[in-house]
């Protein structure tokens, strides 16, 4: 009776794993549930058409019971990648760590290495922004012509998830109408940073994305 | 005379708040105390959304594709991706881009957002097609589109989108742009 609530639990516990799997929401293992998991990157044009904005949301599926207590990890670093010559390789970073209750930003800088390991471009730090706490006004932080934010935020995703692992699962044949949002009522942790268009080179496209990095 | 010296007092006051705040804005003095030293090595990785969760198996090789670098993924992960997009929709010919499996697999297997300098930035919006992703793009019915609607988009109806078309919360005009938290 005992081994069978075990087994029952467990695959519950399995059956939710695969349910809150998203955009990238808690995509792998060594990353779920962590400071490392990125959930969703965004990069659109500004309020202000001379800048662009680029936003990476992080631990994702935060209930707002939950929200106060998610934190950003002083050991994990958010590097937003720039290619601005098609290669697919970062000509440019911009780097976001925590350092007790603020989050600092240093970039756009050329990186002093390409790839997997990264150190902080200390001599390139652009500002600093207060980390906002969950229920206040979102603090903001102008310097050298960028903006800057870090805390609690809605996760700005929308899926009905669950109804797509039902479709790959066999159990249904296609999406409702209306669908169901797995991500209404659930928050991210985001760090958002809007740039000058001229700070990213002079190329008309660029390549973005977003990575996280763990201090070794 | 007196509102004068007043405002003179406010105006200055407001001048050394300015200050205070660029200050800290810079971070020189204060950042400078801080220890930033040491290396940070790749956990996770991304850029167009829901590509990992979709088309890599789950656990160790969802590890391996989010420590991967984008100018490597392509000839790591191209077959894998074609695999698996032919493995959801067996009758994959085009999409409405006109790409066969190999094109679009080609494209998504190296993971970055391509973002236009100029103009509208979205992921599609029925005229722009991937110049960047603004929060309120539909972007999991594109991509159902391009992998189950066929070559004029109306193939698998029941496939092609989820009929979730907005985020329940408002976005704002101005920075942050995300809203307010639950």
């Amino acid at each position: 009776m005992k081994k069978t609530r075990m087994v029952v639990g467990l695959s519950l516990v399995a059956i939710s794993g695969l349910v809150f799997m998203a955009a990238d929401h808690a995509d792998a293992p060594a990353v779920t549930g962590n400071a490392s998991d990125i959930t969703d990157v965004y990069a659109f044009q500004g309020q202000d058409t001379n800048n662009m904005v680029f936003v990476v949301n992080t631990q994702g599926l935060l209930t707002p019971g939950a929200t106060a207590m998610a934190a950003f990890n002083e050991n994990v670093m958010v590097e937003i990648n720039i290619d601005n010559t098609g290669d697919n390789v970062e000509d440019l970073v911009i780097q976001a760590i925590k350092r007790d209750n603020k989050m600092y930003f240093f970039g756009p800088v050329a990186p002093g290495t390409t790839g997997v390991n990264s150190m902080v471009k200390t001599n390139a730090m652009a500002g600093s922004v207060d980390i906002s706490q969950y229920g206040s006004t979102p603090i903001i932080a102008t310097a050298n012509g960028m903006k800057f934010f870090a805390g609690p935020r809605d996760d700005p995703f929308f899926f009905d998830l669950g109804q797509f692992k039902a479709i790959l699962g066999g159990t249904a044949t296609g999406f409702n109408s209306p669908g169901t949002d797995t991500f209404a009522g659930t928050n991210v942790l985001s760090t958002i940073v809007e740039v000058p268009k001229s700070l990213l080179g002079t190329s008309s496209t660029i390549n973005v994305w977003a990575e996280t990095k763990k201090k070794q | 005379m007196k509102t004068y010296k007043i405002s003179i007092v406010t105006m200055s006051l407001l001048f050394a708040a300015t200050l205070l705040v660029s200050c800290d804005n810079n971070g020189d003095s204060p950042a400078a105390s801080l220890d930033f030293s040491g290396t940070y090595v790749q956990q996770d990785q991304m850029a167009r959304p829901a590509i990992n969760t979709v088309f890599i198996a789950s656990g160790a090789p969802k590890d391996a594709f989010n420590t991967a670098i984008p100018s490597a993924m392509g000839a790591s992960y191209q077959s894998v991706f074609q695999s698996r997009l032919l493995a959801l929709n067996s009758g994959y010919t085009t999409n409405a881009l006109g790409q066969t499996a190999a094109q679009l697999t080609g494209l998504l297997a190296t993971d970055v957002l391509g973002v236009k300098k100029t103009g509208t930035t979205t992921f599609f919006d029925g005229t722009n097609v991937l110049t960047g992703r603004a929060l309120a793009d539909d972007v999991i019915d594109v991509e159902l589109l391009l992998i189950f609607g066929g070559p004029s988009g109306t193939s698998n109806p029941r496939l092609t989108k989820d009929n979730v078309n907005a985020n329940d919360k408002a976005f704002t005009a101005s920075f942050p742009y995300l809203a307010a938290a639950w």
